[in-house]
């Protein structure tokens, strides 16, 4: 996943002339060819954008009259939904991993932190789009403020959510986890999050696809790799459907 | 010898024919996660689309039966030849000549009796004119090179959010995220149809498709007046397909 050698993409390329009709699929070769090509073109995305190029922002006026919910639309941890009807009073955002000052922050501590309001479009996976204001702090206040270390590679959203059995995660690296538009929300359009959109708490990755944009987020964790996570694809889709972990394209 | 077909043009004529078949196939595909296209920024209700797509069948998409990821595997790989193999033969056809003497049209090419004149002359048994394109021709390839196969790439471009951070300007100018998605579902029907028109074509004469492998011989027209050909129309291999 991390930046390979600009040579196995030409050789990606010539491999996908060489072998595009045969049934490969599910070959070392094809997977190798899979991972070149996406590699290369978040390499293509981040050369032209630079590491904090933003993602267009919407006016009040544009924003879609209401935002769908999909994937995990509720959550069935009666601790969750004893939190949901009362607020959120007792739930706590963790930072942990590699960090030197692990936090475990309330709802309201993150509200008292700098906050940034974003109107900005949401785009699934499966082709649908839904544009909506988000406010939160940004992601790289708290991992500042947890002192995360040099050796953390990516960062990974822990979810109470669970979808075909497993737990919700998904994981970004550090350009888009100090990209100034990666907030953690706790509110949509003005309004606390409802639960079908991620209470309390969402993260937006604006440069990417909807399954990166964790929901019911728990906990934050530095780490060097996520291969010991979850099956190793780095998020819970990557895991189950074989998504792209770059969700940029 | 001149060649009828440059090298560049061959070998870009196959890598892309490769490209855009996995590319429509997957297309179909990832078609089927969400088969409703809208106009504008957002658009996630059916009830609002312009266009509510059939679902494809199996044999129609890759691989052959509804995987998204694996669909997207594909054509986000395909797309990197298409793409780079498109600014290729731009770059080829502008450097050899092939886009000023073939592609280029004058005001008279776009006169009925002109695209009559090259209609009958196709429906004939390959009658003469092999010297360059019809304006026919140069008509429909102008506009997949110039229209079509641009259009594809952009509009692909601007549906990334990734990409979009790199060229806000894109979306702006295609009218929204889900507007440039409709037109990357409407361009890849209109390179289909040029694609089903340009096989059928090509199939009337065998030796049009052994010339995109061999290039070809292409006949220039005699600089000085000639004497009489004693020969019939053989050496006028037909320059369409």
């Amino acid at each position: 996943m991390v930046d390979l050698p600009r040579r196995s993409l030409l050789a990606g390329i010539a491999a996908l002339g060489a072998t595009a009709c045969s049934k490969i699929n599910e070959s070392q070769t094809a997977h190798g060819l899979f991972e070149a090509a996406e590699d290369g073109h978040r390499t293509l995305h981040r050369a032209l954008a630079g590491k904090q190029g933003l993602a267009p922002e919407y006016t009040r006026a544009e924003r879609s009259p209401t935002f769908r919910g999909n994937g995990s639309v509720t959550v069935a941890d009666p601790f969750y939904q004893q939190q949901l009807a009362s607020g959120f009073p007792d739930w706590r955002l963790e930072v942990k991993g590699l960090v030197d000052l692990p936090l475990a922050l309330s709802l309201a501590e993150l509200k008292a932190l700098p906050q940034r309001t974003q109107i900005t479009r949401h785009d699934c996976v499966e082709g649908w789009s839904a544009i909506g204001e988000w406010q939160g702090p940004q992601l790289a206040v708290l991992l500042d403020a947890a002192k995360v270390r040099s050796e953390a590679k990516f960062i990974v959203f822990r979810c109470a959510d669970t979808l075909y059995g497993r737990d919700y995660y998904e994981s970004i690296d550090m350009v888009d986890a100090y990209h100034p538009q990666t907030i953690i929300a706790h509110s949509l359009n003005g309004e606390p999050l409802p639960e079908k959109n991620g209470a309390p708490l969402r993260m937006r990755i604006e440069r990417q696809l909807g399954y990166k944009q964790a929901k019911y987020v728990k906990a934050i964790e530095a780490v060097t790799s996520f291969a010991d996570i979850g099956k190793g694809g780095g998020g819970l889709w990557e895991d189950v459907a074989g998504y792209q972990w770059y969700a940029g394209i | 010898m001149i060649r009828k077909h440059a090298l560049s043009t061959r070998l870009w004529h196959w890598v892309n024919a490769a490209a855009i078949i996995v590319l429509f196939m997957t297309g179909l595909n990832i078609s089927n996660a969400h088969r409703y296209l809208y106009w504008g920024d957002y658009g996630f209700e059916p009830k609002e689309a312009w266009l509510a797509v059939v679902r494809f069948p199996g044999w129609a998409t890759i691989p052959g039966h509804y995987n998204l990821a694996l669909a997207r595997d594909w054509h986000i790989t395909a797309a990197w030849p298409f793409g780079l193999g498109v600014l290729f033969i731009w770059v080829a056809m502008l450097a050899n000549g092939h886009f000023r003497r073939d592609l280029t049209t004058s005001p008279g090419d776009w006169t009925p009796g002109a695209v009559i004149a090259s209609l009958k002359a196709h429906s004939g048994a390959h009658a003469g004119g092999a010297h360059g394109y019809n304006p026919v021709q140069k008509i429909l390839y102008g506009g997949v090179f110039g229209v079509l196969l641009p259009l594809m790439l952009f509009t692909g471009l601007a549906i990334s959010p990734g990409f979009q951070a790199a060229a806000p300007w894109l979306l702006d100018v295609l009218g929204g995220r889900q507007s440039a998605r409709s037109l990357h579902f409407i361009a890849a029907w209109g390179i289909f149809s040029f694609f089903v028109i340009h096989l059928v074509l090509a199939l009337t004469d065998w030796r049009l498709i052994l010339e995109m492998f061999t290039g070809g011989r292409r006949h220039e027209a005699p600089p000085q007046p000639a004497p009489p050909p004693t020969e019939p129309a053989e050496e006028g291999v037909p320059a369409h397909g």
